[in-house]
């Protein structure tokens, strides 16, 4: 490791580091804007400034730019050095002459860059007395608000939005102190990650309109460690609450899933805690229960009669908690999985897959530094929104060996980019439509479901000849396994990406021959399922929920209980009135008003991620504990807290009871145990307040209900306090609430609690694996005949939509507003034959229940024929992939 | 220690009480009699208007974080121009120390002290003021200050560039200097 010397001090830093990430890494301050330190330096803003002397005798030295000069070993800095702080101020002053008179009136005040780095720098007073230039701004959508003005042009919006998130709508205009950040005229800003602008800009020109709705500074926010509950990803976020109201999420580094950024469906979803669609209260038969101990009572007694004729149904959107605690309540021979009935078999096996197969399940950290991906049959940025991220970066694996090659730090983020031009690691994207990775793609391929798993399996054979053939392969599909089969056997670090998107069992099973197929060390498999918890709940093997169907079908099922589920989005509806009608008694528990729940006899009121504790398992089976931000009001309850309470039942107290319980009665969840520290842990004594230290208006706030303040809210669950008060440092990262440090008041401050810069939290990232590869998995060998277009029949191919497919987001005003309209995708040849064009209406008659609908037609140049596309979980749409083939026609 | 010198500084200090029993008091007989009180005495809390009519407060919550009993609470509000102003602004007076930390705080000079102190309440509720309470029709000690017209947001009646010190916006189709 080279040794530095920085203001007469020696430090070893790590090696191939800038000046600027090196000094920061040690905890020193110094100030930046434009490097970022995923995205690296550009040089663009002069901030870093430091002088460098030549040698030891070298009293002079010169100014150097920290962030574009390497850490050599031996290299002699001054931060402090009078000149440089100087330099520095001034610096500052000239960024800030054009700077508007606005941080009362800033979103971002409070946890701004630029507010820290100008108390950091000692500029305190303006000598430009000339006229500030102005900038108009525009309307970029329902997430993100602009103020031009606030710019301080060190360019890392474009860098992030452009380079990092492949966006190709926010832009620079203008030239020199003119320049203009943003869209070439109002509108939209389309791409899935444009939230990440309000954390990226180190000013207020983007800030989250959503916040702004509800505007509280950060100093105000009560926050919590808490994991977002919008896709299997499993990202770390901090939402903050005031006033019992939820009111943002902002990322939570975590060194293997998330770290900096997150997706626009897991930052403006939060609204569904806030809706009116919020079930707050116990409903005995539709109307409010006394109290919620009534509604208790009323659950014991239904529990107490018909015994073994009760059965329970949990759901792939609750904890692990939630769902075991029906289990235990029911026993498991009346547990049903609530998985829709088509995704159950397919989760199922993906569970099986990751349990048995000796292929290592990447984290992000570890998909960006594939050099070959194989993606078959997902649309991982609709899917999984922050994977496709990672993957997006993958690609640029081959400009650093470029670079590397030619002594190029990687972190020289514009030398490697014109060195590398457009150079790529090797990308294929299978699927039945086009997906938003396909500009970065090698190449791309569009099959129906069972080709997509034929070419799949081809690749596997032609990487290992041991792995099942694929007798009748066209000439074509040879070729293109060719292809595929060469570059991942070329490469060192190759990935498998599947999952259940294409809603196919065989493209699932031949993805995991290709992982298999691959050598030793290099197999690496991501599969992505559809919910916050599939993979936690598929590992507690609960029954079909069409078994649930066929028993109550029998009459033997006298009870039901409903966990955090609309069965509606799970099964057709005519099945499930009946269901709903053949059981006597229905129960729902849940956070969220929904079709099922309105037909229950009791409902008892859940909490939402945003008022419960839980433990979450990710999809590559990592369980990560996220705990509650605001106290909960009104009847709400945790769902394993209606299940446990009736006298007797059980002796769970706190939900670490439930946690101990579970480890002990399935093994396989033996070490959710660790996820985090139990609520007994105390630092110094001390909980870990949720509270910021500078958190106002204690004794105002609830003044107008009654002037003596209430006692904090008690949380016994947990070792965080509803307060200001309790230990301000050594927080392990799975508790804590946000970051924060003296003179670092934005996100930022991440940097000083990670082991390096762009490494690990210090104390360890938070949440444990639960799988870890294992044994040697057989190859699958039910390999699909080829596809056959026929002629009065399509075959329904499920596309998903990061903002609609997803029940819960859908429900937070703003992200409803990017929703599409229901649509029917069709390949314009299909739509020409069937004589419609875009925007005109197709009936289908869906297969086999010949049930009718009406929808408007999209075209879809690169659906293969005979391949319709339906949006999933769109109003009126199936909420999972049930709808299989319909025969289409036009209105008559 | 030297006793004589202990007894006399005894006496001396018995001497000076007694010499002021003939100085002429300070106190005055509150209420018969009101006390003289500076303008910049700091009593019972207002919130201002700046010079237009305009309520001042821009609900920044600078005064709140800079409170130190956090007796102030607010919550943020913008008009269609985009205008912020504080939907409620509470002051919890039965905590309030008179410190005069939020007047030093605000950047508006919404929030200023006043010589008034008579404030006592049989019901500590009644302590709990609310903007309506608060807000006055003038501009207190500051006569001329209005931050709209400084800052760079636009608001009814003001666009981009109309603020002191503003430029016109910038045409940005333009590559001329
Ligand atoms: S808008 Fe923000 S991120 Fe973009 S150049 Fe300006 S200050 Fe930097
Ligand atoms: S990728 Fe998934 S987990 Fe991450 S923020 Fe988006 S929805 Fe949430
Ligand atoms: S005078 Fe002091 S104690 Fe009273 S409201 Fe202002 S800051 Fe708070
Ligand atoms: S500091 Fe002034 S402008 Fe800001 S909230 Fe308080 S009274 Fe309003
Ligand atoms: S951070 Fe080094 S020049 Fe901007």
């Amino acid at each position: 490791m080279p040794t530095i010397e920085i203001d007469g001090r020696s430090y070893e830093v790590e090696a191939g580091a800038n000046l600027l990430s090196a000094c920061l890494s040690q905890g020193l301050d110094l100030p930046y804007f434009c490097w970022h330190p995923c995205m690296g330096s550009v040089g663009s803003c002069r901030q870093c400034a430091v002088i460098q002397y030549r040698d030891a005798h070298d009293v002079q030295g010169r100014i150097v730019m920290s962030c574009m000069t390497p850490a050599a070993d031996g290299a002699r800095i001054s931060i402090e050095a009078p000149e440089v702080k100087a330099f520095r101020a001034e610096i500052l002053e000239l960024l800030m002459t054009n700077h508007p008179h606005d941080c009362p009136v800033c979103e971002e005040g409070g946890e701004c860059h630029l507010q820290d780095m100008t108390v950091m720098t000692g500029h305190t007073f303006r000598q430009y007395r000339g006229k500030k230039r102005t900038h108009r701004n525009q309307y970029l959508g329902p997430f993100i608000h602009h103020e031009m003005n606030r710019c301080i042009a060190c360019y890392r919006c474009v860098r992030f939005y452009r380079d990092y998130a492949g966006g190709d709508d926010l832009g620079v205009f203008a030239s020199h102190n003119h320049v203009y950040f943003g869209r070439h005229e109002d509108g939209v800003l389309e791409n899935e990650f444009s939230g990440n602008l309000v954390e990226v800009c180190p000013t207020g020109v983007f800030t989250d309109k959503t916040l702004s709705e509800h505007y509280t500074r950060k100093w105000d926010l009560q926050a919590a460690p808490s994991v977002c509950v919008h896709c299997a990803v499993g990202c770390n976020i901090s939402p903050g609450e005031r006033y019992g109201k939820l009111r943002r999420v902002i990322n939570r580094y975590h060194g293997e899933v998330n770290r900096y950024f997150l997706c626009d469906r897991g930052r403006f979803g939060y609204g569904f805690v806030n809706s009116d669609r919020r079930l707050r209260k116990a409903m005995i038969e539709k109307q409010p229960a006394v109290s919620g101990e009534a509604a208790q009572q009323r659950l014991s007694f239904l529990l107490a009669q018909q015994r073994g004729k009760v059965i329970g149904i949990g759901s792939p959107r609750a904890s692990l908690e939630a769902n075991f605690a029906l289990r235990e309540r029911l026993g498991a021979d009346y547990f049903y999985a609530g998985f829709g009935v088509d995704e159950h078999p397919l989760i199922t096996a993906i569970a099986e897959i990751m349990q048995s197969s000796c292929a290592r399940i990447p984290t992000l950290r570890e998909i960006e530094q594939s050099d070959a991906i194989f993606i078959l049959g997902e649309d991982v940025t609709n899917t999984a929104p922050v994977m496709a991220l990672a993957v997006r970066q993958a690609v640029r694996n081959a400009s650093f060996e470029i670079a590397d090659r030619l002594h190029i730090p990687r972190w020289q983020d514009e030398a490697v980019r014109e060195a590398a031009q457009q150079e790529k690691s090797p990308l294929f994207i299978a699927s039945c439509d086009r997906t938003r990775l396909d500009d970065v793609a090698t190449a791309t391929f569009r099959k129906a479901p069972d080709d997509l798993a034929r070419l799949g399996f081809a690749v596997a054979h032609l990487i290992d000849p041991e792995a099942p053939a694929v007798t009748d392969l066209s000439e074509q599909e040879r070729s293109e396994a060719e292809v595929i089969a060469g570059a991942l056997k070329r490469a060192k670090r190759p990935l498998i990406v599947s999952g259940s998107g294409c809603g196919s069992l065989a493209v699932i099973q031949a993805a995991a021959n290709v992982a298999l197929a691959l050598p030793e060390k290099a197999k690496a498999l991501s599969l992505v399922v559809p919910e916050c918890n599939s993979i936690g709940l598929a590992m507690m093997q609960g029954r079909l929920l069409n078994e649930a169907f066929q028993l109550a079908s029998t009459g033997a099922v006298a009870t039901v209980i409903v966990l955090e589920n609309d069965l509606y989005r799970r099964a057709e509806r005519v099945v499930v009135d009946r269901f709903l009608a053949e059981v006597e008694h229905v129960v729902v528990i849940d956070h969220i008003g929904h079709e099922t729940a309105e037909q229950a006899e009791l409902v008892l009121s859940a909490g939402t991620f945003a008022e419960t504790e839980g433990t979450l398992v990710n999809y590559e089976g990592r369980a990560q504990r996220f705990f509650p931000v605001l106290a909960p009001a009104d009847d709400i309850r945790s769902a394993w807290q209606w299940l446990s309470d009736a006298p007797g039942q059980t002796d769970w107290r706190h939900v670490d009871d439930v946690i101990s319980a579970l480890a002990q009665r399935l093994p396989r969840f033996q070490s959710c145990r660790d996820a985090a520290p139990f609520a007994s842990f105390r630092i110094t004594g001390m909980k870990i307040p949720r509270q910021p230290p500078r958190y106002s208006g204690r004794t105002a706030m609830r003044a107008n209900i009654t002037v003596s303040e209430p006692k904090a809210p008690d949380d016994s669950d947990s070792a965080l306090a509803f307060s200001m008060e309790g230990a301000e440092s050594a927080r392990p990262p799975a508790l804590n609430p946000g970051f924060w440090a003296p003179g670092w008041n934005s996100n930022q401050s991440v940097i000083k609690f990670q082991d390096e810069i762009n490494g690990h939290l210090r104390g360890d990232d938070p949440g444990v694996r639960l799988i870890r590869e294992a044994g040697r998995a057989s190859w699958f060998r039910e390999i699909p005949d080829a596809w056959r277009v026929l002629s009065d029949q399509w075959l329904l191919a499920p596309i998903r939509h990061i903002f609609g497919s997803e029940p819960l987001s859908a429900l937070s005003a703003p992200l409803a507003e990017r929703i599409p309209e229901p649509y029917l995708a069709l390949n314009p040849d299909d739509a020409s034959r069937l004589e419609v064009g875009e925007g005109e209406s197709v009936e289908l008659e869906l297969l086999p229940q010949m049930e009718r609908r009406v929808l408007t037609v999209r075209l879809s140049a690169e659906l293969p024929a005979g391949v319709a596309g339906i949006p999933v979980g769109l109003p009126g749409l199936p909420g999972t992939a049930f709808w299989k083939a319909a025969k289409l026609g036009t209105i008559s | 220690m030297n006793i004589a010198a202990v007894i006399t500084s005894q006496f001396r200090s018995l001497w000076t009480v007694l010499q002021h029993t003939f100085t002429k008091a300070d106190t005055v007989e509150y209420p018969e009699e009101m006390p003289a009180l500076f303008p910049r005495y700091r009593g019972r809390i207002v919130l201002t208007r700046d010079p237009d009519g305009v309520e001042r407060c821009v609900a920044c919550n600078l005064c709140a974080v800079a409170c130190p009993v956090d007796c102030i609470a607010l919550q943020k509000a913008e008009d269609e121009h985009g205008r912020w102003y504080p939907e409620f602004f509470r002051i919890n007076f039965s905590r309030c120390i008179m410190c005069g930390f939020c007047e030093e705080a605000c950047p508006t000079y919404s929030i200023q002290l006043t010589p008034d102190f008579e404030m006592c309440e049989y019901d500590r509720q009644n302590m709990v003021y609310e903007k309506e309470d608060l807000l006055i029709d003038g501009t207190g000690k500051y006569h001329d200050y209005n931050f709209y017209r400084v800052s760079g947001k636009s608001i009814g009646g003001k666009d981009k560039g109309e603020a002191e010190n503003e430029g016109e916006p910038i045409d940005i189709k333009s590559l001329l200097p």
